[in-house]
């Protein structure tokens, strides 16, 4: 099983002084954390492209590429890219050079996000939606097929055997398609052969077994070998050195950052009683001590048989010494365990290895 | 009605709520339509392995057969629905108008009235219910108990058509949650996002009480 991180940005509180830290050293703050996250070994780091102050990585390519110099093993990826909003000629060079740059570690998930400021901000309309997330996904894979691409669509000029470049070494880019949970994706993921990485954010994650089997019934009905079946999981998770202080530190920026997200989608704050019920096992906030962690991970395995799962721990104004702690124990507490366990019970455990298999 | 006896559920949507409304349907024993944007051959895929037991059916098998229609395509594609076939037959509007997700409809901002209601005219011969809307769902899914346990989640349903909210209520508590009716239609606005009543979690009583509610419902903060 691989684990990770995965993050929007976030306005972390300066610990001397309280405030926000600026949206610059937010940036800072993410390149520290990738390269703490590969010193301890995870296997993945995820940027999901935002544009809000509280959630500022806009740029992912150019923060993943920071990164990558920095770092030798661990998977960059972005989490998700807004593909309806992008060019995905833009998209796959940026993420071509940063799959040169880290020799081979890049991958992209494409999504449409579940916010929409990069609408307005790069000109497209909301009627759109999803129309340009299907002809965007199409043209990003006709660019990964073949450098060069002829190509026709509604939103962008046609390309008449266009050239794309830089290309992999390893030939393709590894190319997720992002979900909510929307039946729809893991049909449509399934029918292109693509791996599936599903966002899970409330609920009880188990249900998303359904939704796992659908994309698997799915890929097969298509043809789609066994080895491009996957299923990875983001969702958010921190992880403390005992469980209850974990719980106590992370509720705050919980709240904070769900009162954020209420005022603006018109609805009220999470009590704390919903709260502790999402904290607790079979829930979606996966927050907690590394033993806590790591048997919640078994148990969901046991559901969906992902082969990786990522955590978004940066949320409200939680320090960066916060995130830090949280990442080097999901690396050298909570995935030893996890990897012993599932060992143990003979569940097949995917290593650093099997991250190479390129679709 | 079916052979139970028990209204036959009709759903437009099949996305995360479609499904997850369409799974309570049958798991209380309905017979229950989907349609949704997906080809038929994927319909059925989505259904047999997301919703077993739901029938896929195109939409105007759906408007035809079912005794409660309910929309839960998204609103802005609303306008794609038949709803010229729904005469006479009662219509759950569960559809919401949510700025954050689904971006701004200035003919939305400027009409001034329910979403619902906005809905509605589109054919007023059918008789228009709003409910399901303002509980999320994963809530659907998650909160659903049996008649009289305590703490049991209500669902509001909101009509100017006694008969209809009645229909619509003996449905709703057998998914799982209390109903509490409400008339006229106009309340229907208390439970859009930024209403009293979207999102909150609320027993019977206290959903009475929101439902008499005269605050308006709350503009959403701007970016």
């Amino acid at each position: 099983m691989e684990l990770g991180v995965y993050t929007f940005g976030s306005a972390a509180r300066d610990e001397a002084t309280g405030r926000p830290v600026s949206s610059a050293q937010a940036q800072r703050n993410l390149v520290e954390a990738i390269k703490v996250a590969d010193e301890v070994g995870l296997d993945y780091f995820g940027i999901g492209e935002h544009h809000t102050e509280e959630m500022p990585a806009s740029a992912a390519a150019t923060i993943l590429a920071a990164g990558a110099s920095i770092t030798s093993k661990i998977t960059l990826a972005s989490a998700v890219t807004v593909l309806s909003t992008e060019d995905p000629v833009r998209v796959y060079q940026q993420f071509a050079t940063l799959d040169a740059i880290s020799g081979g570690r890049a991958e992209i998930t494409a999504g449409r996000g579940s916010s929409i400021e990069s609408f307005p901000l790069f000109g497209y309309d909301l009627q759109d939606y999803d129309e340009l997330y299907g002809e965007k996904l199409e043209l990003l894979l006709a660019i990964d097929r073949d450098e060069r691409v002829t190509w026709r669509g509604r939103f962008r000029p046609a390309l008449d055997d266009a050239e794309v470049w830089p290309r992999p070494d390893s030939g393709h880019l590894p190319i997720w398609l992002g979900t909510g949970g929307n039946p729809r994706s893991s049909l449509r993921a399934g029918q292109l052969g693509l791996p599936i990485a599903y966002g899970i954010i409330g609920g009880q994650p188990h249900r998303f077994a359904q939704l796992a089997e659908l994309y698997r019934r799915s890929a097969r009905a298509s043809g789609v070998p066994e080895a491009n079946i996957k299923v990875s999981v983001g969702i958010p998770g921190f992880v403390g050195d005992d469980g209850p202080t974990a719980r106590e530190t992370w509720w705050r920026e919980w709240l904070e950052t769900m009162t954020v997200v209420g005022r603006r989608r018109g609805f009220p704050p999470p009590p704390r009683g919903l709260y502790d019920q999402d904290s607790a096992p079979g829930g979606a906030l996966f927050v907690g001590s590394p033993e806590e962690i790591a048997e919640r991970v078994v148990a969901l395995h046991g559901h969906l048989g992902h082969t990786r799962q990522f955590f978004q721990t940066d949320v409200g104004g939680l320090p960066q010494r916060d995130f830090l702690r949280s990442i080097e124990l999901l690396g050298t507490k909570v995935k030893p365990l996890v990897d012993a366990e599932l060992a143990a019970t003979g569940a097949e455990v995917s290593t650093g290895a099997d991250a190479g298999v390129r679709a | 009605m079916s052979a139970t006896g028990l209204a036959t559920v009709g759903i437009f949507g099949a996305g995360k709520a479609g499904s997850a409304l369409a799974r309570l349907a049958v798991a209380a024993g309905h017979r229950t339509l989907v349609t949704g944007s997906p080809g038929s051959s994927g319909l059925e895929l989505l259904l047999e392995v997301v919703v077993p037991g739901a029938e896929a059916v195109d939409g105007h098998t759906l408007a035809r057969d079912a005794d409660v229609v309910v929309l839960l395509a998204p609103f802005n594609r609303r306008d794609e629905l038949p709803l010229g076939d729904l005469d006479g037959k009662v219509v759950v509007d569960a559809m919401n108008y949510w700025q954050p997700v689904d971006g701004t409809d200035p003919a939305v901002e400027a009409d001034g009235r329910g979403t619902t209601e906005i809905v509605a005219q589109a054919n007023p011969r059918a008789r228009w219910v709003k409910s399901f809307s303002h509980l999320g769902y994963h809530d659907l899914e998650d909160d659903p108990r049996p008649a009289g346990a305590p703490g049991r989640r209500a669902m509001a349903v909101v009509s100017d058509d006694p008969r209809a909210a009645a229909v619509v209520a003996d449905l709703v508590d057998r998914l799982g949650f209390d109903p509490v009716t409400a008339a006229p239609l106009t309340r229907g606005r208390l439970l859009q996002p930024g209403g009293a009543i979207f999102g909150a979690r609320l027993d019977a009583d206290q959903m009475r009480q929101a439902l008499t509610s005269t605050r308006s419902p709350q503009p959403l903060a701007p970016r």
